[in-house]
């Protein structure tokens, strides 16, 4: 189980259906080491309680054998998700798992149709977030970084952190508290205006196809 | 089933699941995550399958549908099955008549005829995120 520790979704199932008609359903992904906060970003915005689907490792091929000469068989990792309905008719769905885990065929699943992704981060360990940039940078999704400030730590200026992530000039930085709803939702903000900022450039739809 | 099928696909997923009849793909592969799964509730079309053909899955999917939409990803979820595999149960459910699946939007990677819709619909999650 790739659950984050101590912020396991909790097993209530109430899901509400969707409404009838033609609904525009939206999705975002929140990426970025373990236990950096992602489950609780979505709980912050979340509809209901995230919810998990576990995917064994075993259904990836080339895992297999290594998986079973390590005597595991029923390694699975987990996604959590949660929905934010923004209008009765427009519905935002946010994604999360792991960005060091390999299993591609999730990644595939959770980045395909994705609009854009919030990279957390976590100041203790700020490297831990570098692969996920590395991924979304390799599918061309764009993103904002995230540090997610657990009380205590240490706090960098946004110099500090703009060097240290070594980020293009236009990706977003901020800071937020993902146990605040209003906090989770100005990363989302943050996200959709780099979003939109970027579709007025034209060399951004340069790199489609 | 078709046991040459499998073959030429690329090996994304693969072991088969016995619930899925023995396939690792959908026979179809427009599901994504947020696609919509709905129950249809028109007389089904004379190739729908007869309620005793569902397996136990199929059965469970029409189940938690029959009273409005759910995602692919929340289905999954809510029946504790593989993403995977609840993509082709709900694939053969659609083959059968009796779900259907709305398409789920456009690629990220926006053709230019997309940017004008996307920058709209962009405006609408936007306005929606600041009033929630």
């Amino acid at each position: 189980m790739d659950s984050e520790t101590s912020d396991t979704p909790h097993t209530d199932r109430s899901v509400p259906h969707l409404p009838d008609g033609d609904i525009t359903l939206v999705k975002f992904v929140v990426v970025g080491p373990l236990g950096v906060g992602k489950t609780t970003m979505i709980r912050s915005l979340s509809d209901y309680e995230p919810l998990t689907t576990d995917e064994p490792m075993t259904q990836a091929g080339e895992h297999i054998d290594r998986l079973r000469r390590m005597g595991k068989t029923e390694t699975t990792v987990a996604m959590d998700f949660g929905r934010i309905t923004l209008q009765p008719d427009l519905i935002v769905y946010l994604f999360g798992a792991p960005s060091q885990q390999r299993f591609q065929p999730l990644w595939d699943d959770m980045t395909s149709g994705a609009l854009g992704a919030v990279v957390l981060a976590d100041t203790e360990r700020l490297e831990d977030s570098f692969q996920a940039m590395d991924r979304l940078e390799a599918l061309g999704l764009p993103y904002v970084v995230a540090v997610n400030e657990f009380e205590g730590n240490d706090t960098y200026d946004a110099e500090e952190l703009q060097e240290a992530f070594q980020l293009d000039p236009d990706t977003p930085l901020l800071t937020c508290d993902a146990r605040e709803r209003a906090s989770s939702r100005d990363a989302l903000v943050n996200l959709v205006l780099h979003l939109k900022d970027r579709n007025r450039r034209p060399h951004a739809l340069q790199e489609t196809v | 089933m078709n046991p040459g099928a499998r073959a030429d696909r690329a090996p994304r997923l693969v072991r088969p699941y016995a619930v899925t009849g023995g396939r690792s793909r959908p026979t179809r592969n427009t599901l994504d995550l947020i696609t919509v799964v709905r129950v249809r509730h028109l007389p089904p079309p004379p190739v729908a399958m007869a309620p005793t053909e569902l397996s136990p899955e199929q059965e469970r999917v029409v189940a938690i549908c029959r009273d409005g939409g759910l995602t692919v990803a929340e289905i999954a979820a809510q029946l504790s099955l593989p993403v995977s595999v609840t993509k082709v149960v709900v694939s053969d459910l659609v083959d059968g008549g009796l779900v259907t699946a709305q398409a789920p939007p456009p690629p990220t990677h926006l053709a230019a005829a997309y940017a004008q819709q996307t920058d709209a619909l962009l405006e609408r999650v936007l306005d929606g995120l600041r009033n929630l």
